[in-house]
């Protein structure tokens, strides 16, 4: 739940982000502005052009807004050097991509290690930490095996443990369960709800509603602005009418 | 129907009363679809009168109520009932279908702001579904997440036609007018003509 005692892991502030000038201009994103809250996951749905990758982009501090500003934790990322950013996006910001990026020469452990090592980590705790992030996400057994020998499900949850590995609080998905069915896509976002309820603040980006439906919030983008938006749970025990006596 | 092959499917596990027979049904398919003991009744009548149910002998309860158990025949119902698919038949009356086609029509409503505000308020449902969804598989009952699964699918799919519906309209509002009043024009220009 959103209350203003906790922290604000991500906030955009009126962004906009134009492509190209003049009479070609693109308008990606118009004037938005985001918060997303340490313990919340927040769904951006929309078709493809509506801006939600370009939003997840910047917020990952990958790309930089052509006006407004992008915090993470509190801080603008347009402030920071070159070597600051880079270190925001190694430590604060976790990525999880459609097709898992995992690199195929790296078993799962070392995939998960990998970003504590860049960040400086002797191999033995980096690894340390690894195998402890895939226990989290219940690959304990698959520490060692590559991603080749993985099905799509089990990739896609080291894909979620490298992102929240270390003391990252930001995790951002762009339509994580794009090639899976639907029990497995079901797995991940469930496992990705669970990584947002104890404590990090999660940003999902899909076109798809069931997907969307496991996000606290539903902002809904289209041509670069956002039209709408679902507010706080509801009590779920209204529902159905007799749901309560569940 | 599914009262009538609902309630013969909980008696193949054994006769039960009209109480019993109605939490039963009301528990094994997650309360979603609440039956008054009135239809329970009324139905359980109909299934002796078409002699596929029988009150057991000596069944009745202190109160005089009676228990009620299959027959031969209403063993091959059940039987039938699960392995034929449901018919679709025609179309429900489908409220928003028709409020979408009218707002086309009827001067001064946006559809596109009808399709947005339906959009986010079943998404909304969609969200608390998910949620009941989380606690169902906490607690392991299979009957209600599939039930639950059910209502999933149905919203997304209506989500999935109202976003189809505003790619549609956006297509449409792009094209020049004539089509466009092809809605006001009469009905009769718009059936084929036999020569």
């Amino acid at each position: 739940m959103t209350t203003s005692g906790t922290d604000l892991v991500l906030e955009l502030r009126e962004v906009t982000r134009v492509h190209g000038g003049g009479a070609n201009a693109v308008h990606a994103l118009r004037g938005v502005s985001i918060q997303v809250w340490a313990g919340e996951l927040v769904a951006i749905m929309g078709p493809s052009g509506s801006g939600k990758s370009t939003l997840l982009t910047l917020a990952g501090g990958l790309d930089e807004p052509s006006e407004g500003a992008v915090l993470v934790e509190g801080r603008d990322l347009g402030t920071l050097s070159r070597s600051e950013l880079a270190a925001v996006r190694r430590r604060q910001v976790g990525y999880v991509f459609q097709d898992f990026n995992l690199i195929p020469a790296l078993t799962a452990a070392e995939n998960v290690a990998l970003p504590r090592e860049l960040d400086g980590m002797s191999a033995r705790r980096a690894r340390r930490e690894a195998v402890r992030a895939l226990a989290e996400v219940d690959l304990h057994d698959l520490a060692d095996r590559f991603p080749e020998d993985m099905s799509g499900g089990q990739q896609q949850r080291v894909a979620i443990a490298r992102a929240l590995i270390g003391d990252r609080r930001l995790v951002l998905a762009d339509e994580p369960t794009g090639a899976l069915d639907s029990t497995t896509g079901e797995a991940v976002l469930r496992l990705l709800r669970a990584r947002c309820d104890a404590g990090a603040g999660g940003v999902l980006v899909t076109h798809e509603a069931r997907h969307a439906a496991w996000a606290d919030r539903v902002i809904f983008l289209r041509d670069g602005v956002i039209v709408d938006e679902t507010g706080p749970p509801a009590q779920v025990e209204s529902l159905l009418g007799l749901g309560a006596e569940q | 129907m599914s009262i009538r092959n609902g309630l013969l499917a909980l008696l193949e596990d054994g006769a039960m009363y009209g109480y019993q027979l109605r939490a039963e049904f009301e528990a094994r398919t997650g309360a979603t679809w609440p039956l008054n003991i009135g239809q329970v009744y009324t139905t359980l009548g109909r299934l002796e009168r078409d002699g596929l149910v029988v009150p057991v002998e000596s069944g009745d309860d202190d109160d005089g109520y009676r228990r009620y158990a299959l027959t031969p025949a209403g063993r091959d119902e059940v039987t039938g009932w699960f392995h034929t698919p449901v018919a679709r038949g025609a179309p429900p009356r489908d409220e928003l279908a028709i409020k979408l086609a009218l707002a086309l029509t009827v001067p001064g409503v946006d559809v596109n702001d009808v399709v947005r505000t339906q959009r986010t308020s079943t998404v909304r449902t969609l969200q608390d579904y998910t949620r009941l969804k989380v606690r169902a598989d906490e607690s392991g009952d299979l009957a209600w997440l599939l039930v639950l699964d059910s209502l999933v699918f149905q919203a997304e799919a209506e989500i999935r036609w109202l976003d189809h519906c505003e790619s549609r309209l956006a297509r449409f509002a792009d094209r020049p007018s004539p089509t466009r009043t092809g809605a006001r024009q009469p009905a009769a220009e718009r059936i084929p003509v036999r020569r």
